[in-house]
């Protein structure tokens, strides 16, 4: 998988590099804007309150 | 034999465009003929198990990025931003005019500090609505959240312009009873995460537009999750309240759900805001 997208990316190894660094940049961010928060929402329920 | 060999062929006309469209029915003719051909070798059965090792790898350290984020990530973020709403919205009440009727000096308040008999009953709004904020020296000399009405995770606890929430069946702050709040230990800000380090003594500040509610820590109790008793105008117990209590409850053992940590705290004292912030809340609100 990744030595296939390594392969289909333009350029010489910096330019691949560039654009890889890019790419994890912006996957890293969508995570961390939007992925995280609504698995944290969504599969963790630390609970602080006193319920019946 | 390669398998090309024996796949449909199609030769472009002579002279035209080198990039000539291969006609549908050849070109579905050759996608059969490999999938006719298809067969488990080694080299396909490698493929897949490399492409799932990867996949899975990839998840792993996604997984492992997620944690990251909710422990430490997200809880600092959400702190800095829960003690910058606080600030923030205790700002406003110091920046409008003070309406609250001047209080009784005469007797023994000289020294500044006010002993008001009776301090006023803030009544907490509609769900998520911020009513006041919360300053503990105990727990850092920025530490100032916002409190708003209602315990739920989603508009109040895991929120970054708030992080305390007031649980509606307990009593307002000012009333004689008991205020008790929620507030996460660890994650999402964590504003009660030096729950424990709290001293006999300590004093914990609720700030309202009227001033500031000045109770003092009495104690911890550890209990189970569906102990409500804590919530009581008297907790634990059944009798009429004369005191008034702050109640903050909270997760335990940390990052677990499996118990709950309970601080209580008396009411010393109300500060009206016209006397100015008692030195504890000045430096503070100096820091932040």
């Amino acid at each position: 998988m990744y030595a296939a997208l390594w392969r289909i990316l333009p350029g010489s190894r910096w330019v691949k590099i560039a654009i890889l660094s890019v790419l994890a940049i912006a996957v890293l961010s969508v995570a961390v804007e939007w992925v995280f928060p609504w698995a944290a929402a969504t599969f963790i329920q630390p609970e602080t309150v006193v319920e019946p | 034999m390669p398998i090309r060999n024996k796949l449909p062929r199609f030769r472009a006309p002579r002279g035209g465009k080198s990039r000539t469209r291969v006609p549908l029915s050849i070109s579905l003719r050759r996608t059969l003929e490999k999938v006719r051909r298809f067969r488990f070798t080694r080299k396909v059965v490698d493929n897949i198990i490399g492409v799932t090792g990867e996949l899975l790898m990839t998840a792993g350290v996604f997984v492992l990025l997620f944690l990251g984020w909710h422990v430490w990530y997200n809880d600092i973020v959400s702190g800095i931003a829960q003690n910058n709403a606080g600030a923030a919205l205790a700002q406003k009440w110091n920046d409008v005019p003070i309406t609250v009727p001047e209080f009784d000096r005469t007797e023994g308040n000289s020294s500044g500090v006010a002993q008001t008999p009776e301090p006023p009953i803030t009544k907490s709004g509609a769900n998520a609505e911020r009513f006041a904020t919360m300053l503990v020296p105990r727990f850092g000399p920025t530490f100032e959240r916002a409190i708003a009405t209602g315990i739920d995770p989603k508009t109040v606890l895991n929120i970054r312009d708030a992080g305390i929430g007031h649980y509606p069946q307990s009593n307002n702050l000012g009333e004689i009873g008991n205020f008790a709040v929620a507030g996460h230990r660890t994650t999402y800000g964590a504003p009660f995460g030096n729950i424990a380090e709290l001293q006999v003594g300590d004093r914990i500040y609720i700030e309202t537009d009227a001033g500031w509610y000045v109770y003092r820590f009495r104690n911890l109790e550890y209990v189970w999750p569906n102990n409500t008793r804590v919530l009581r105008p008297v907790p634990e117990m059944s009798i009429k309240a004369k005191d008034r209590i702050l109640t903050m409850t909270s997760c335990h053992p940390k990052l677990s759900a499996a118990e709950r940590i309970i601080a209580y705290s008396v009411l010393e004292t109300f500060v009206p805001r016209e006397l100015g912030a008692p030195s504890e809340v000045a430096a503070i609100k100096a820091a932040g």
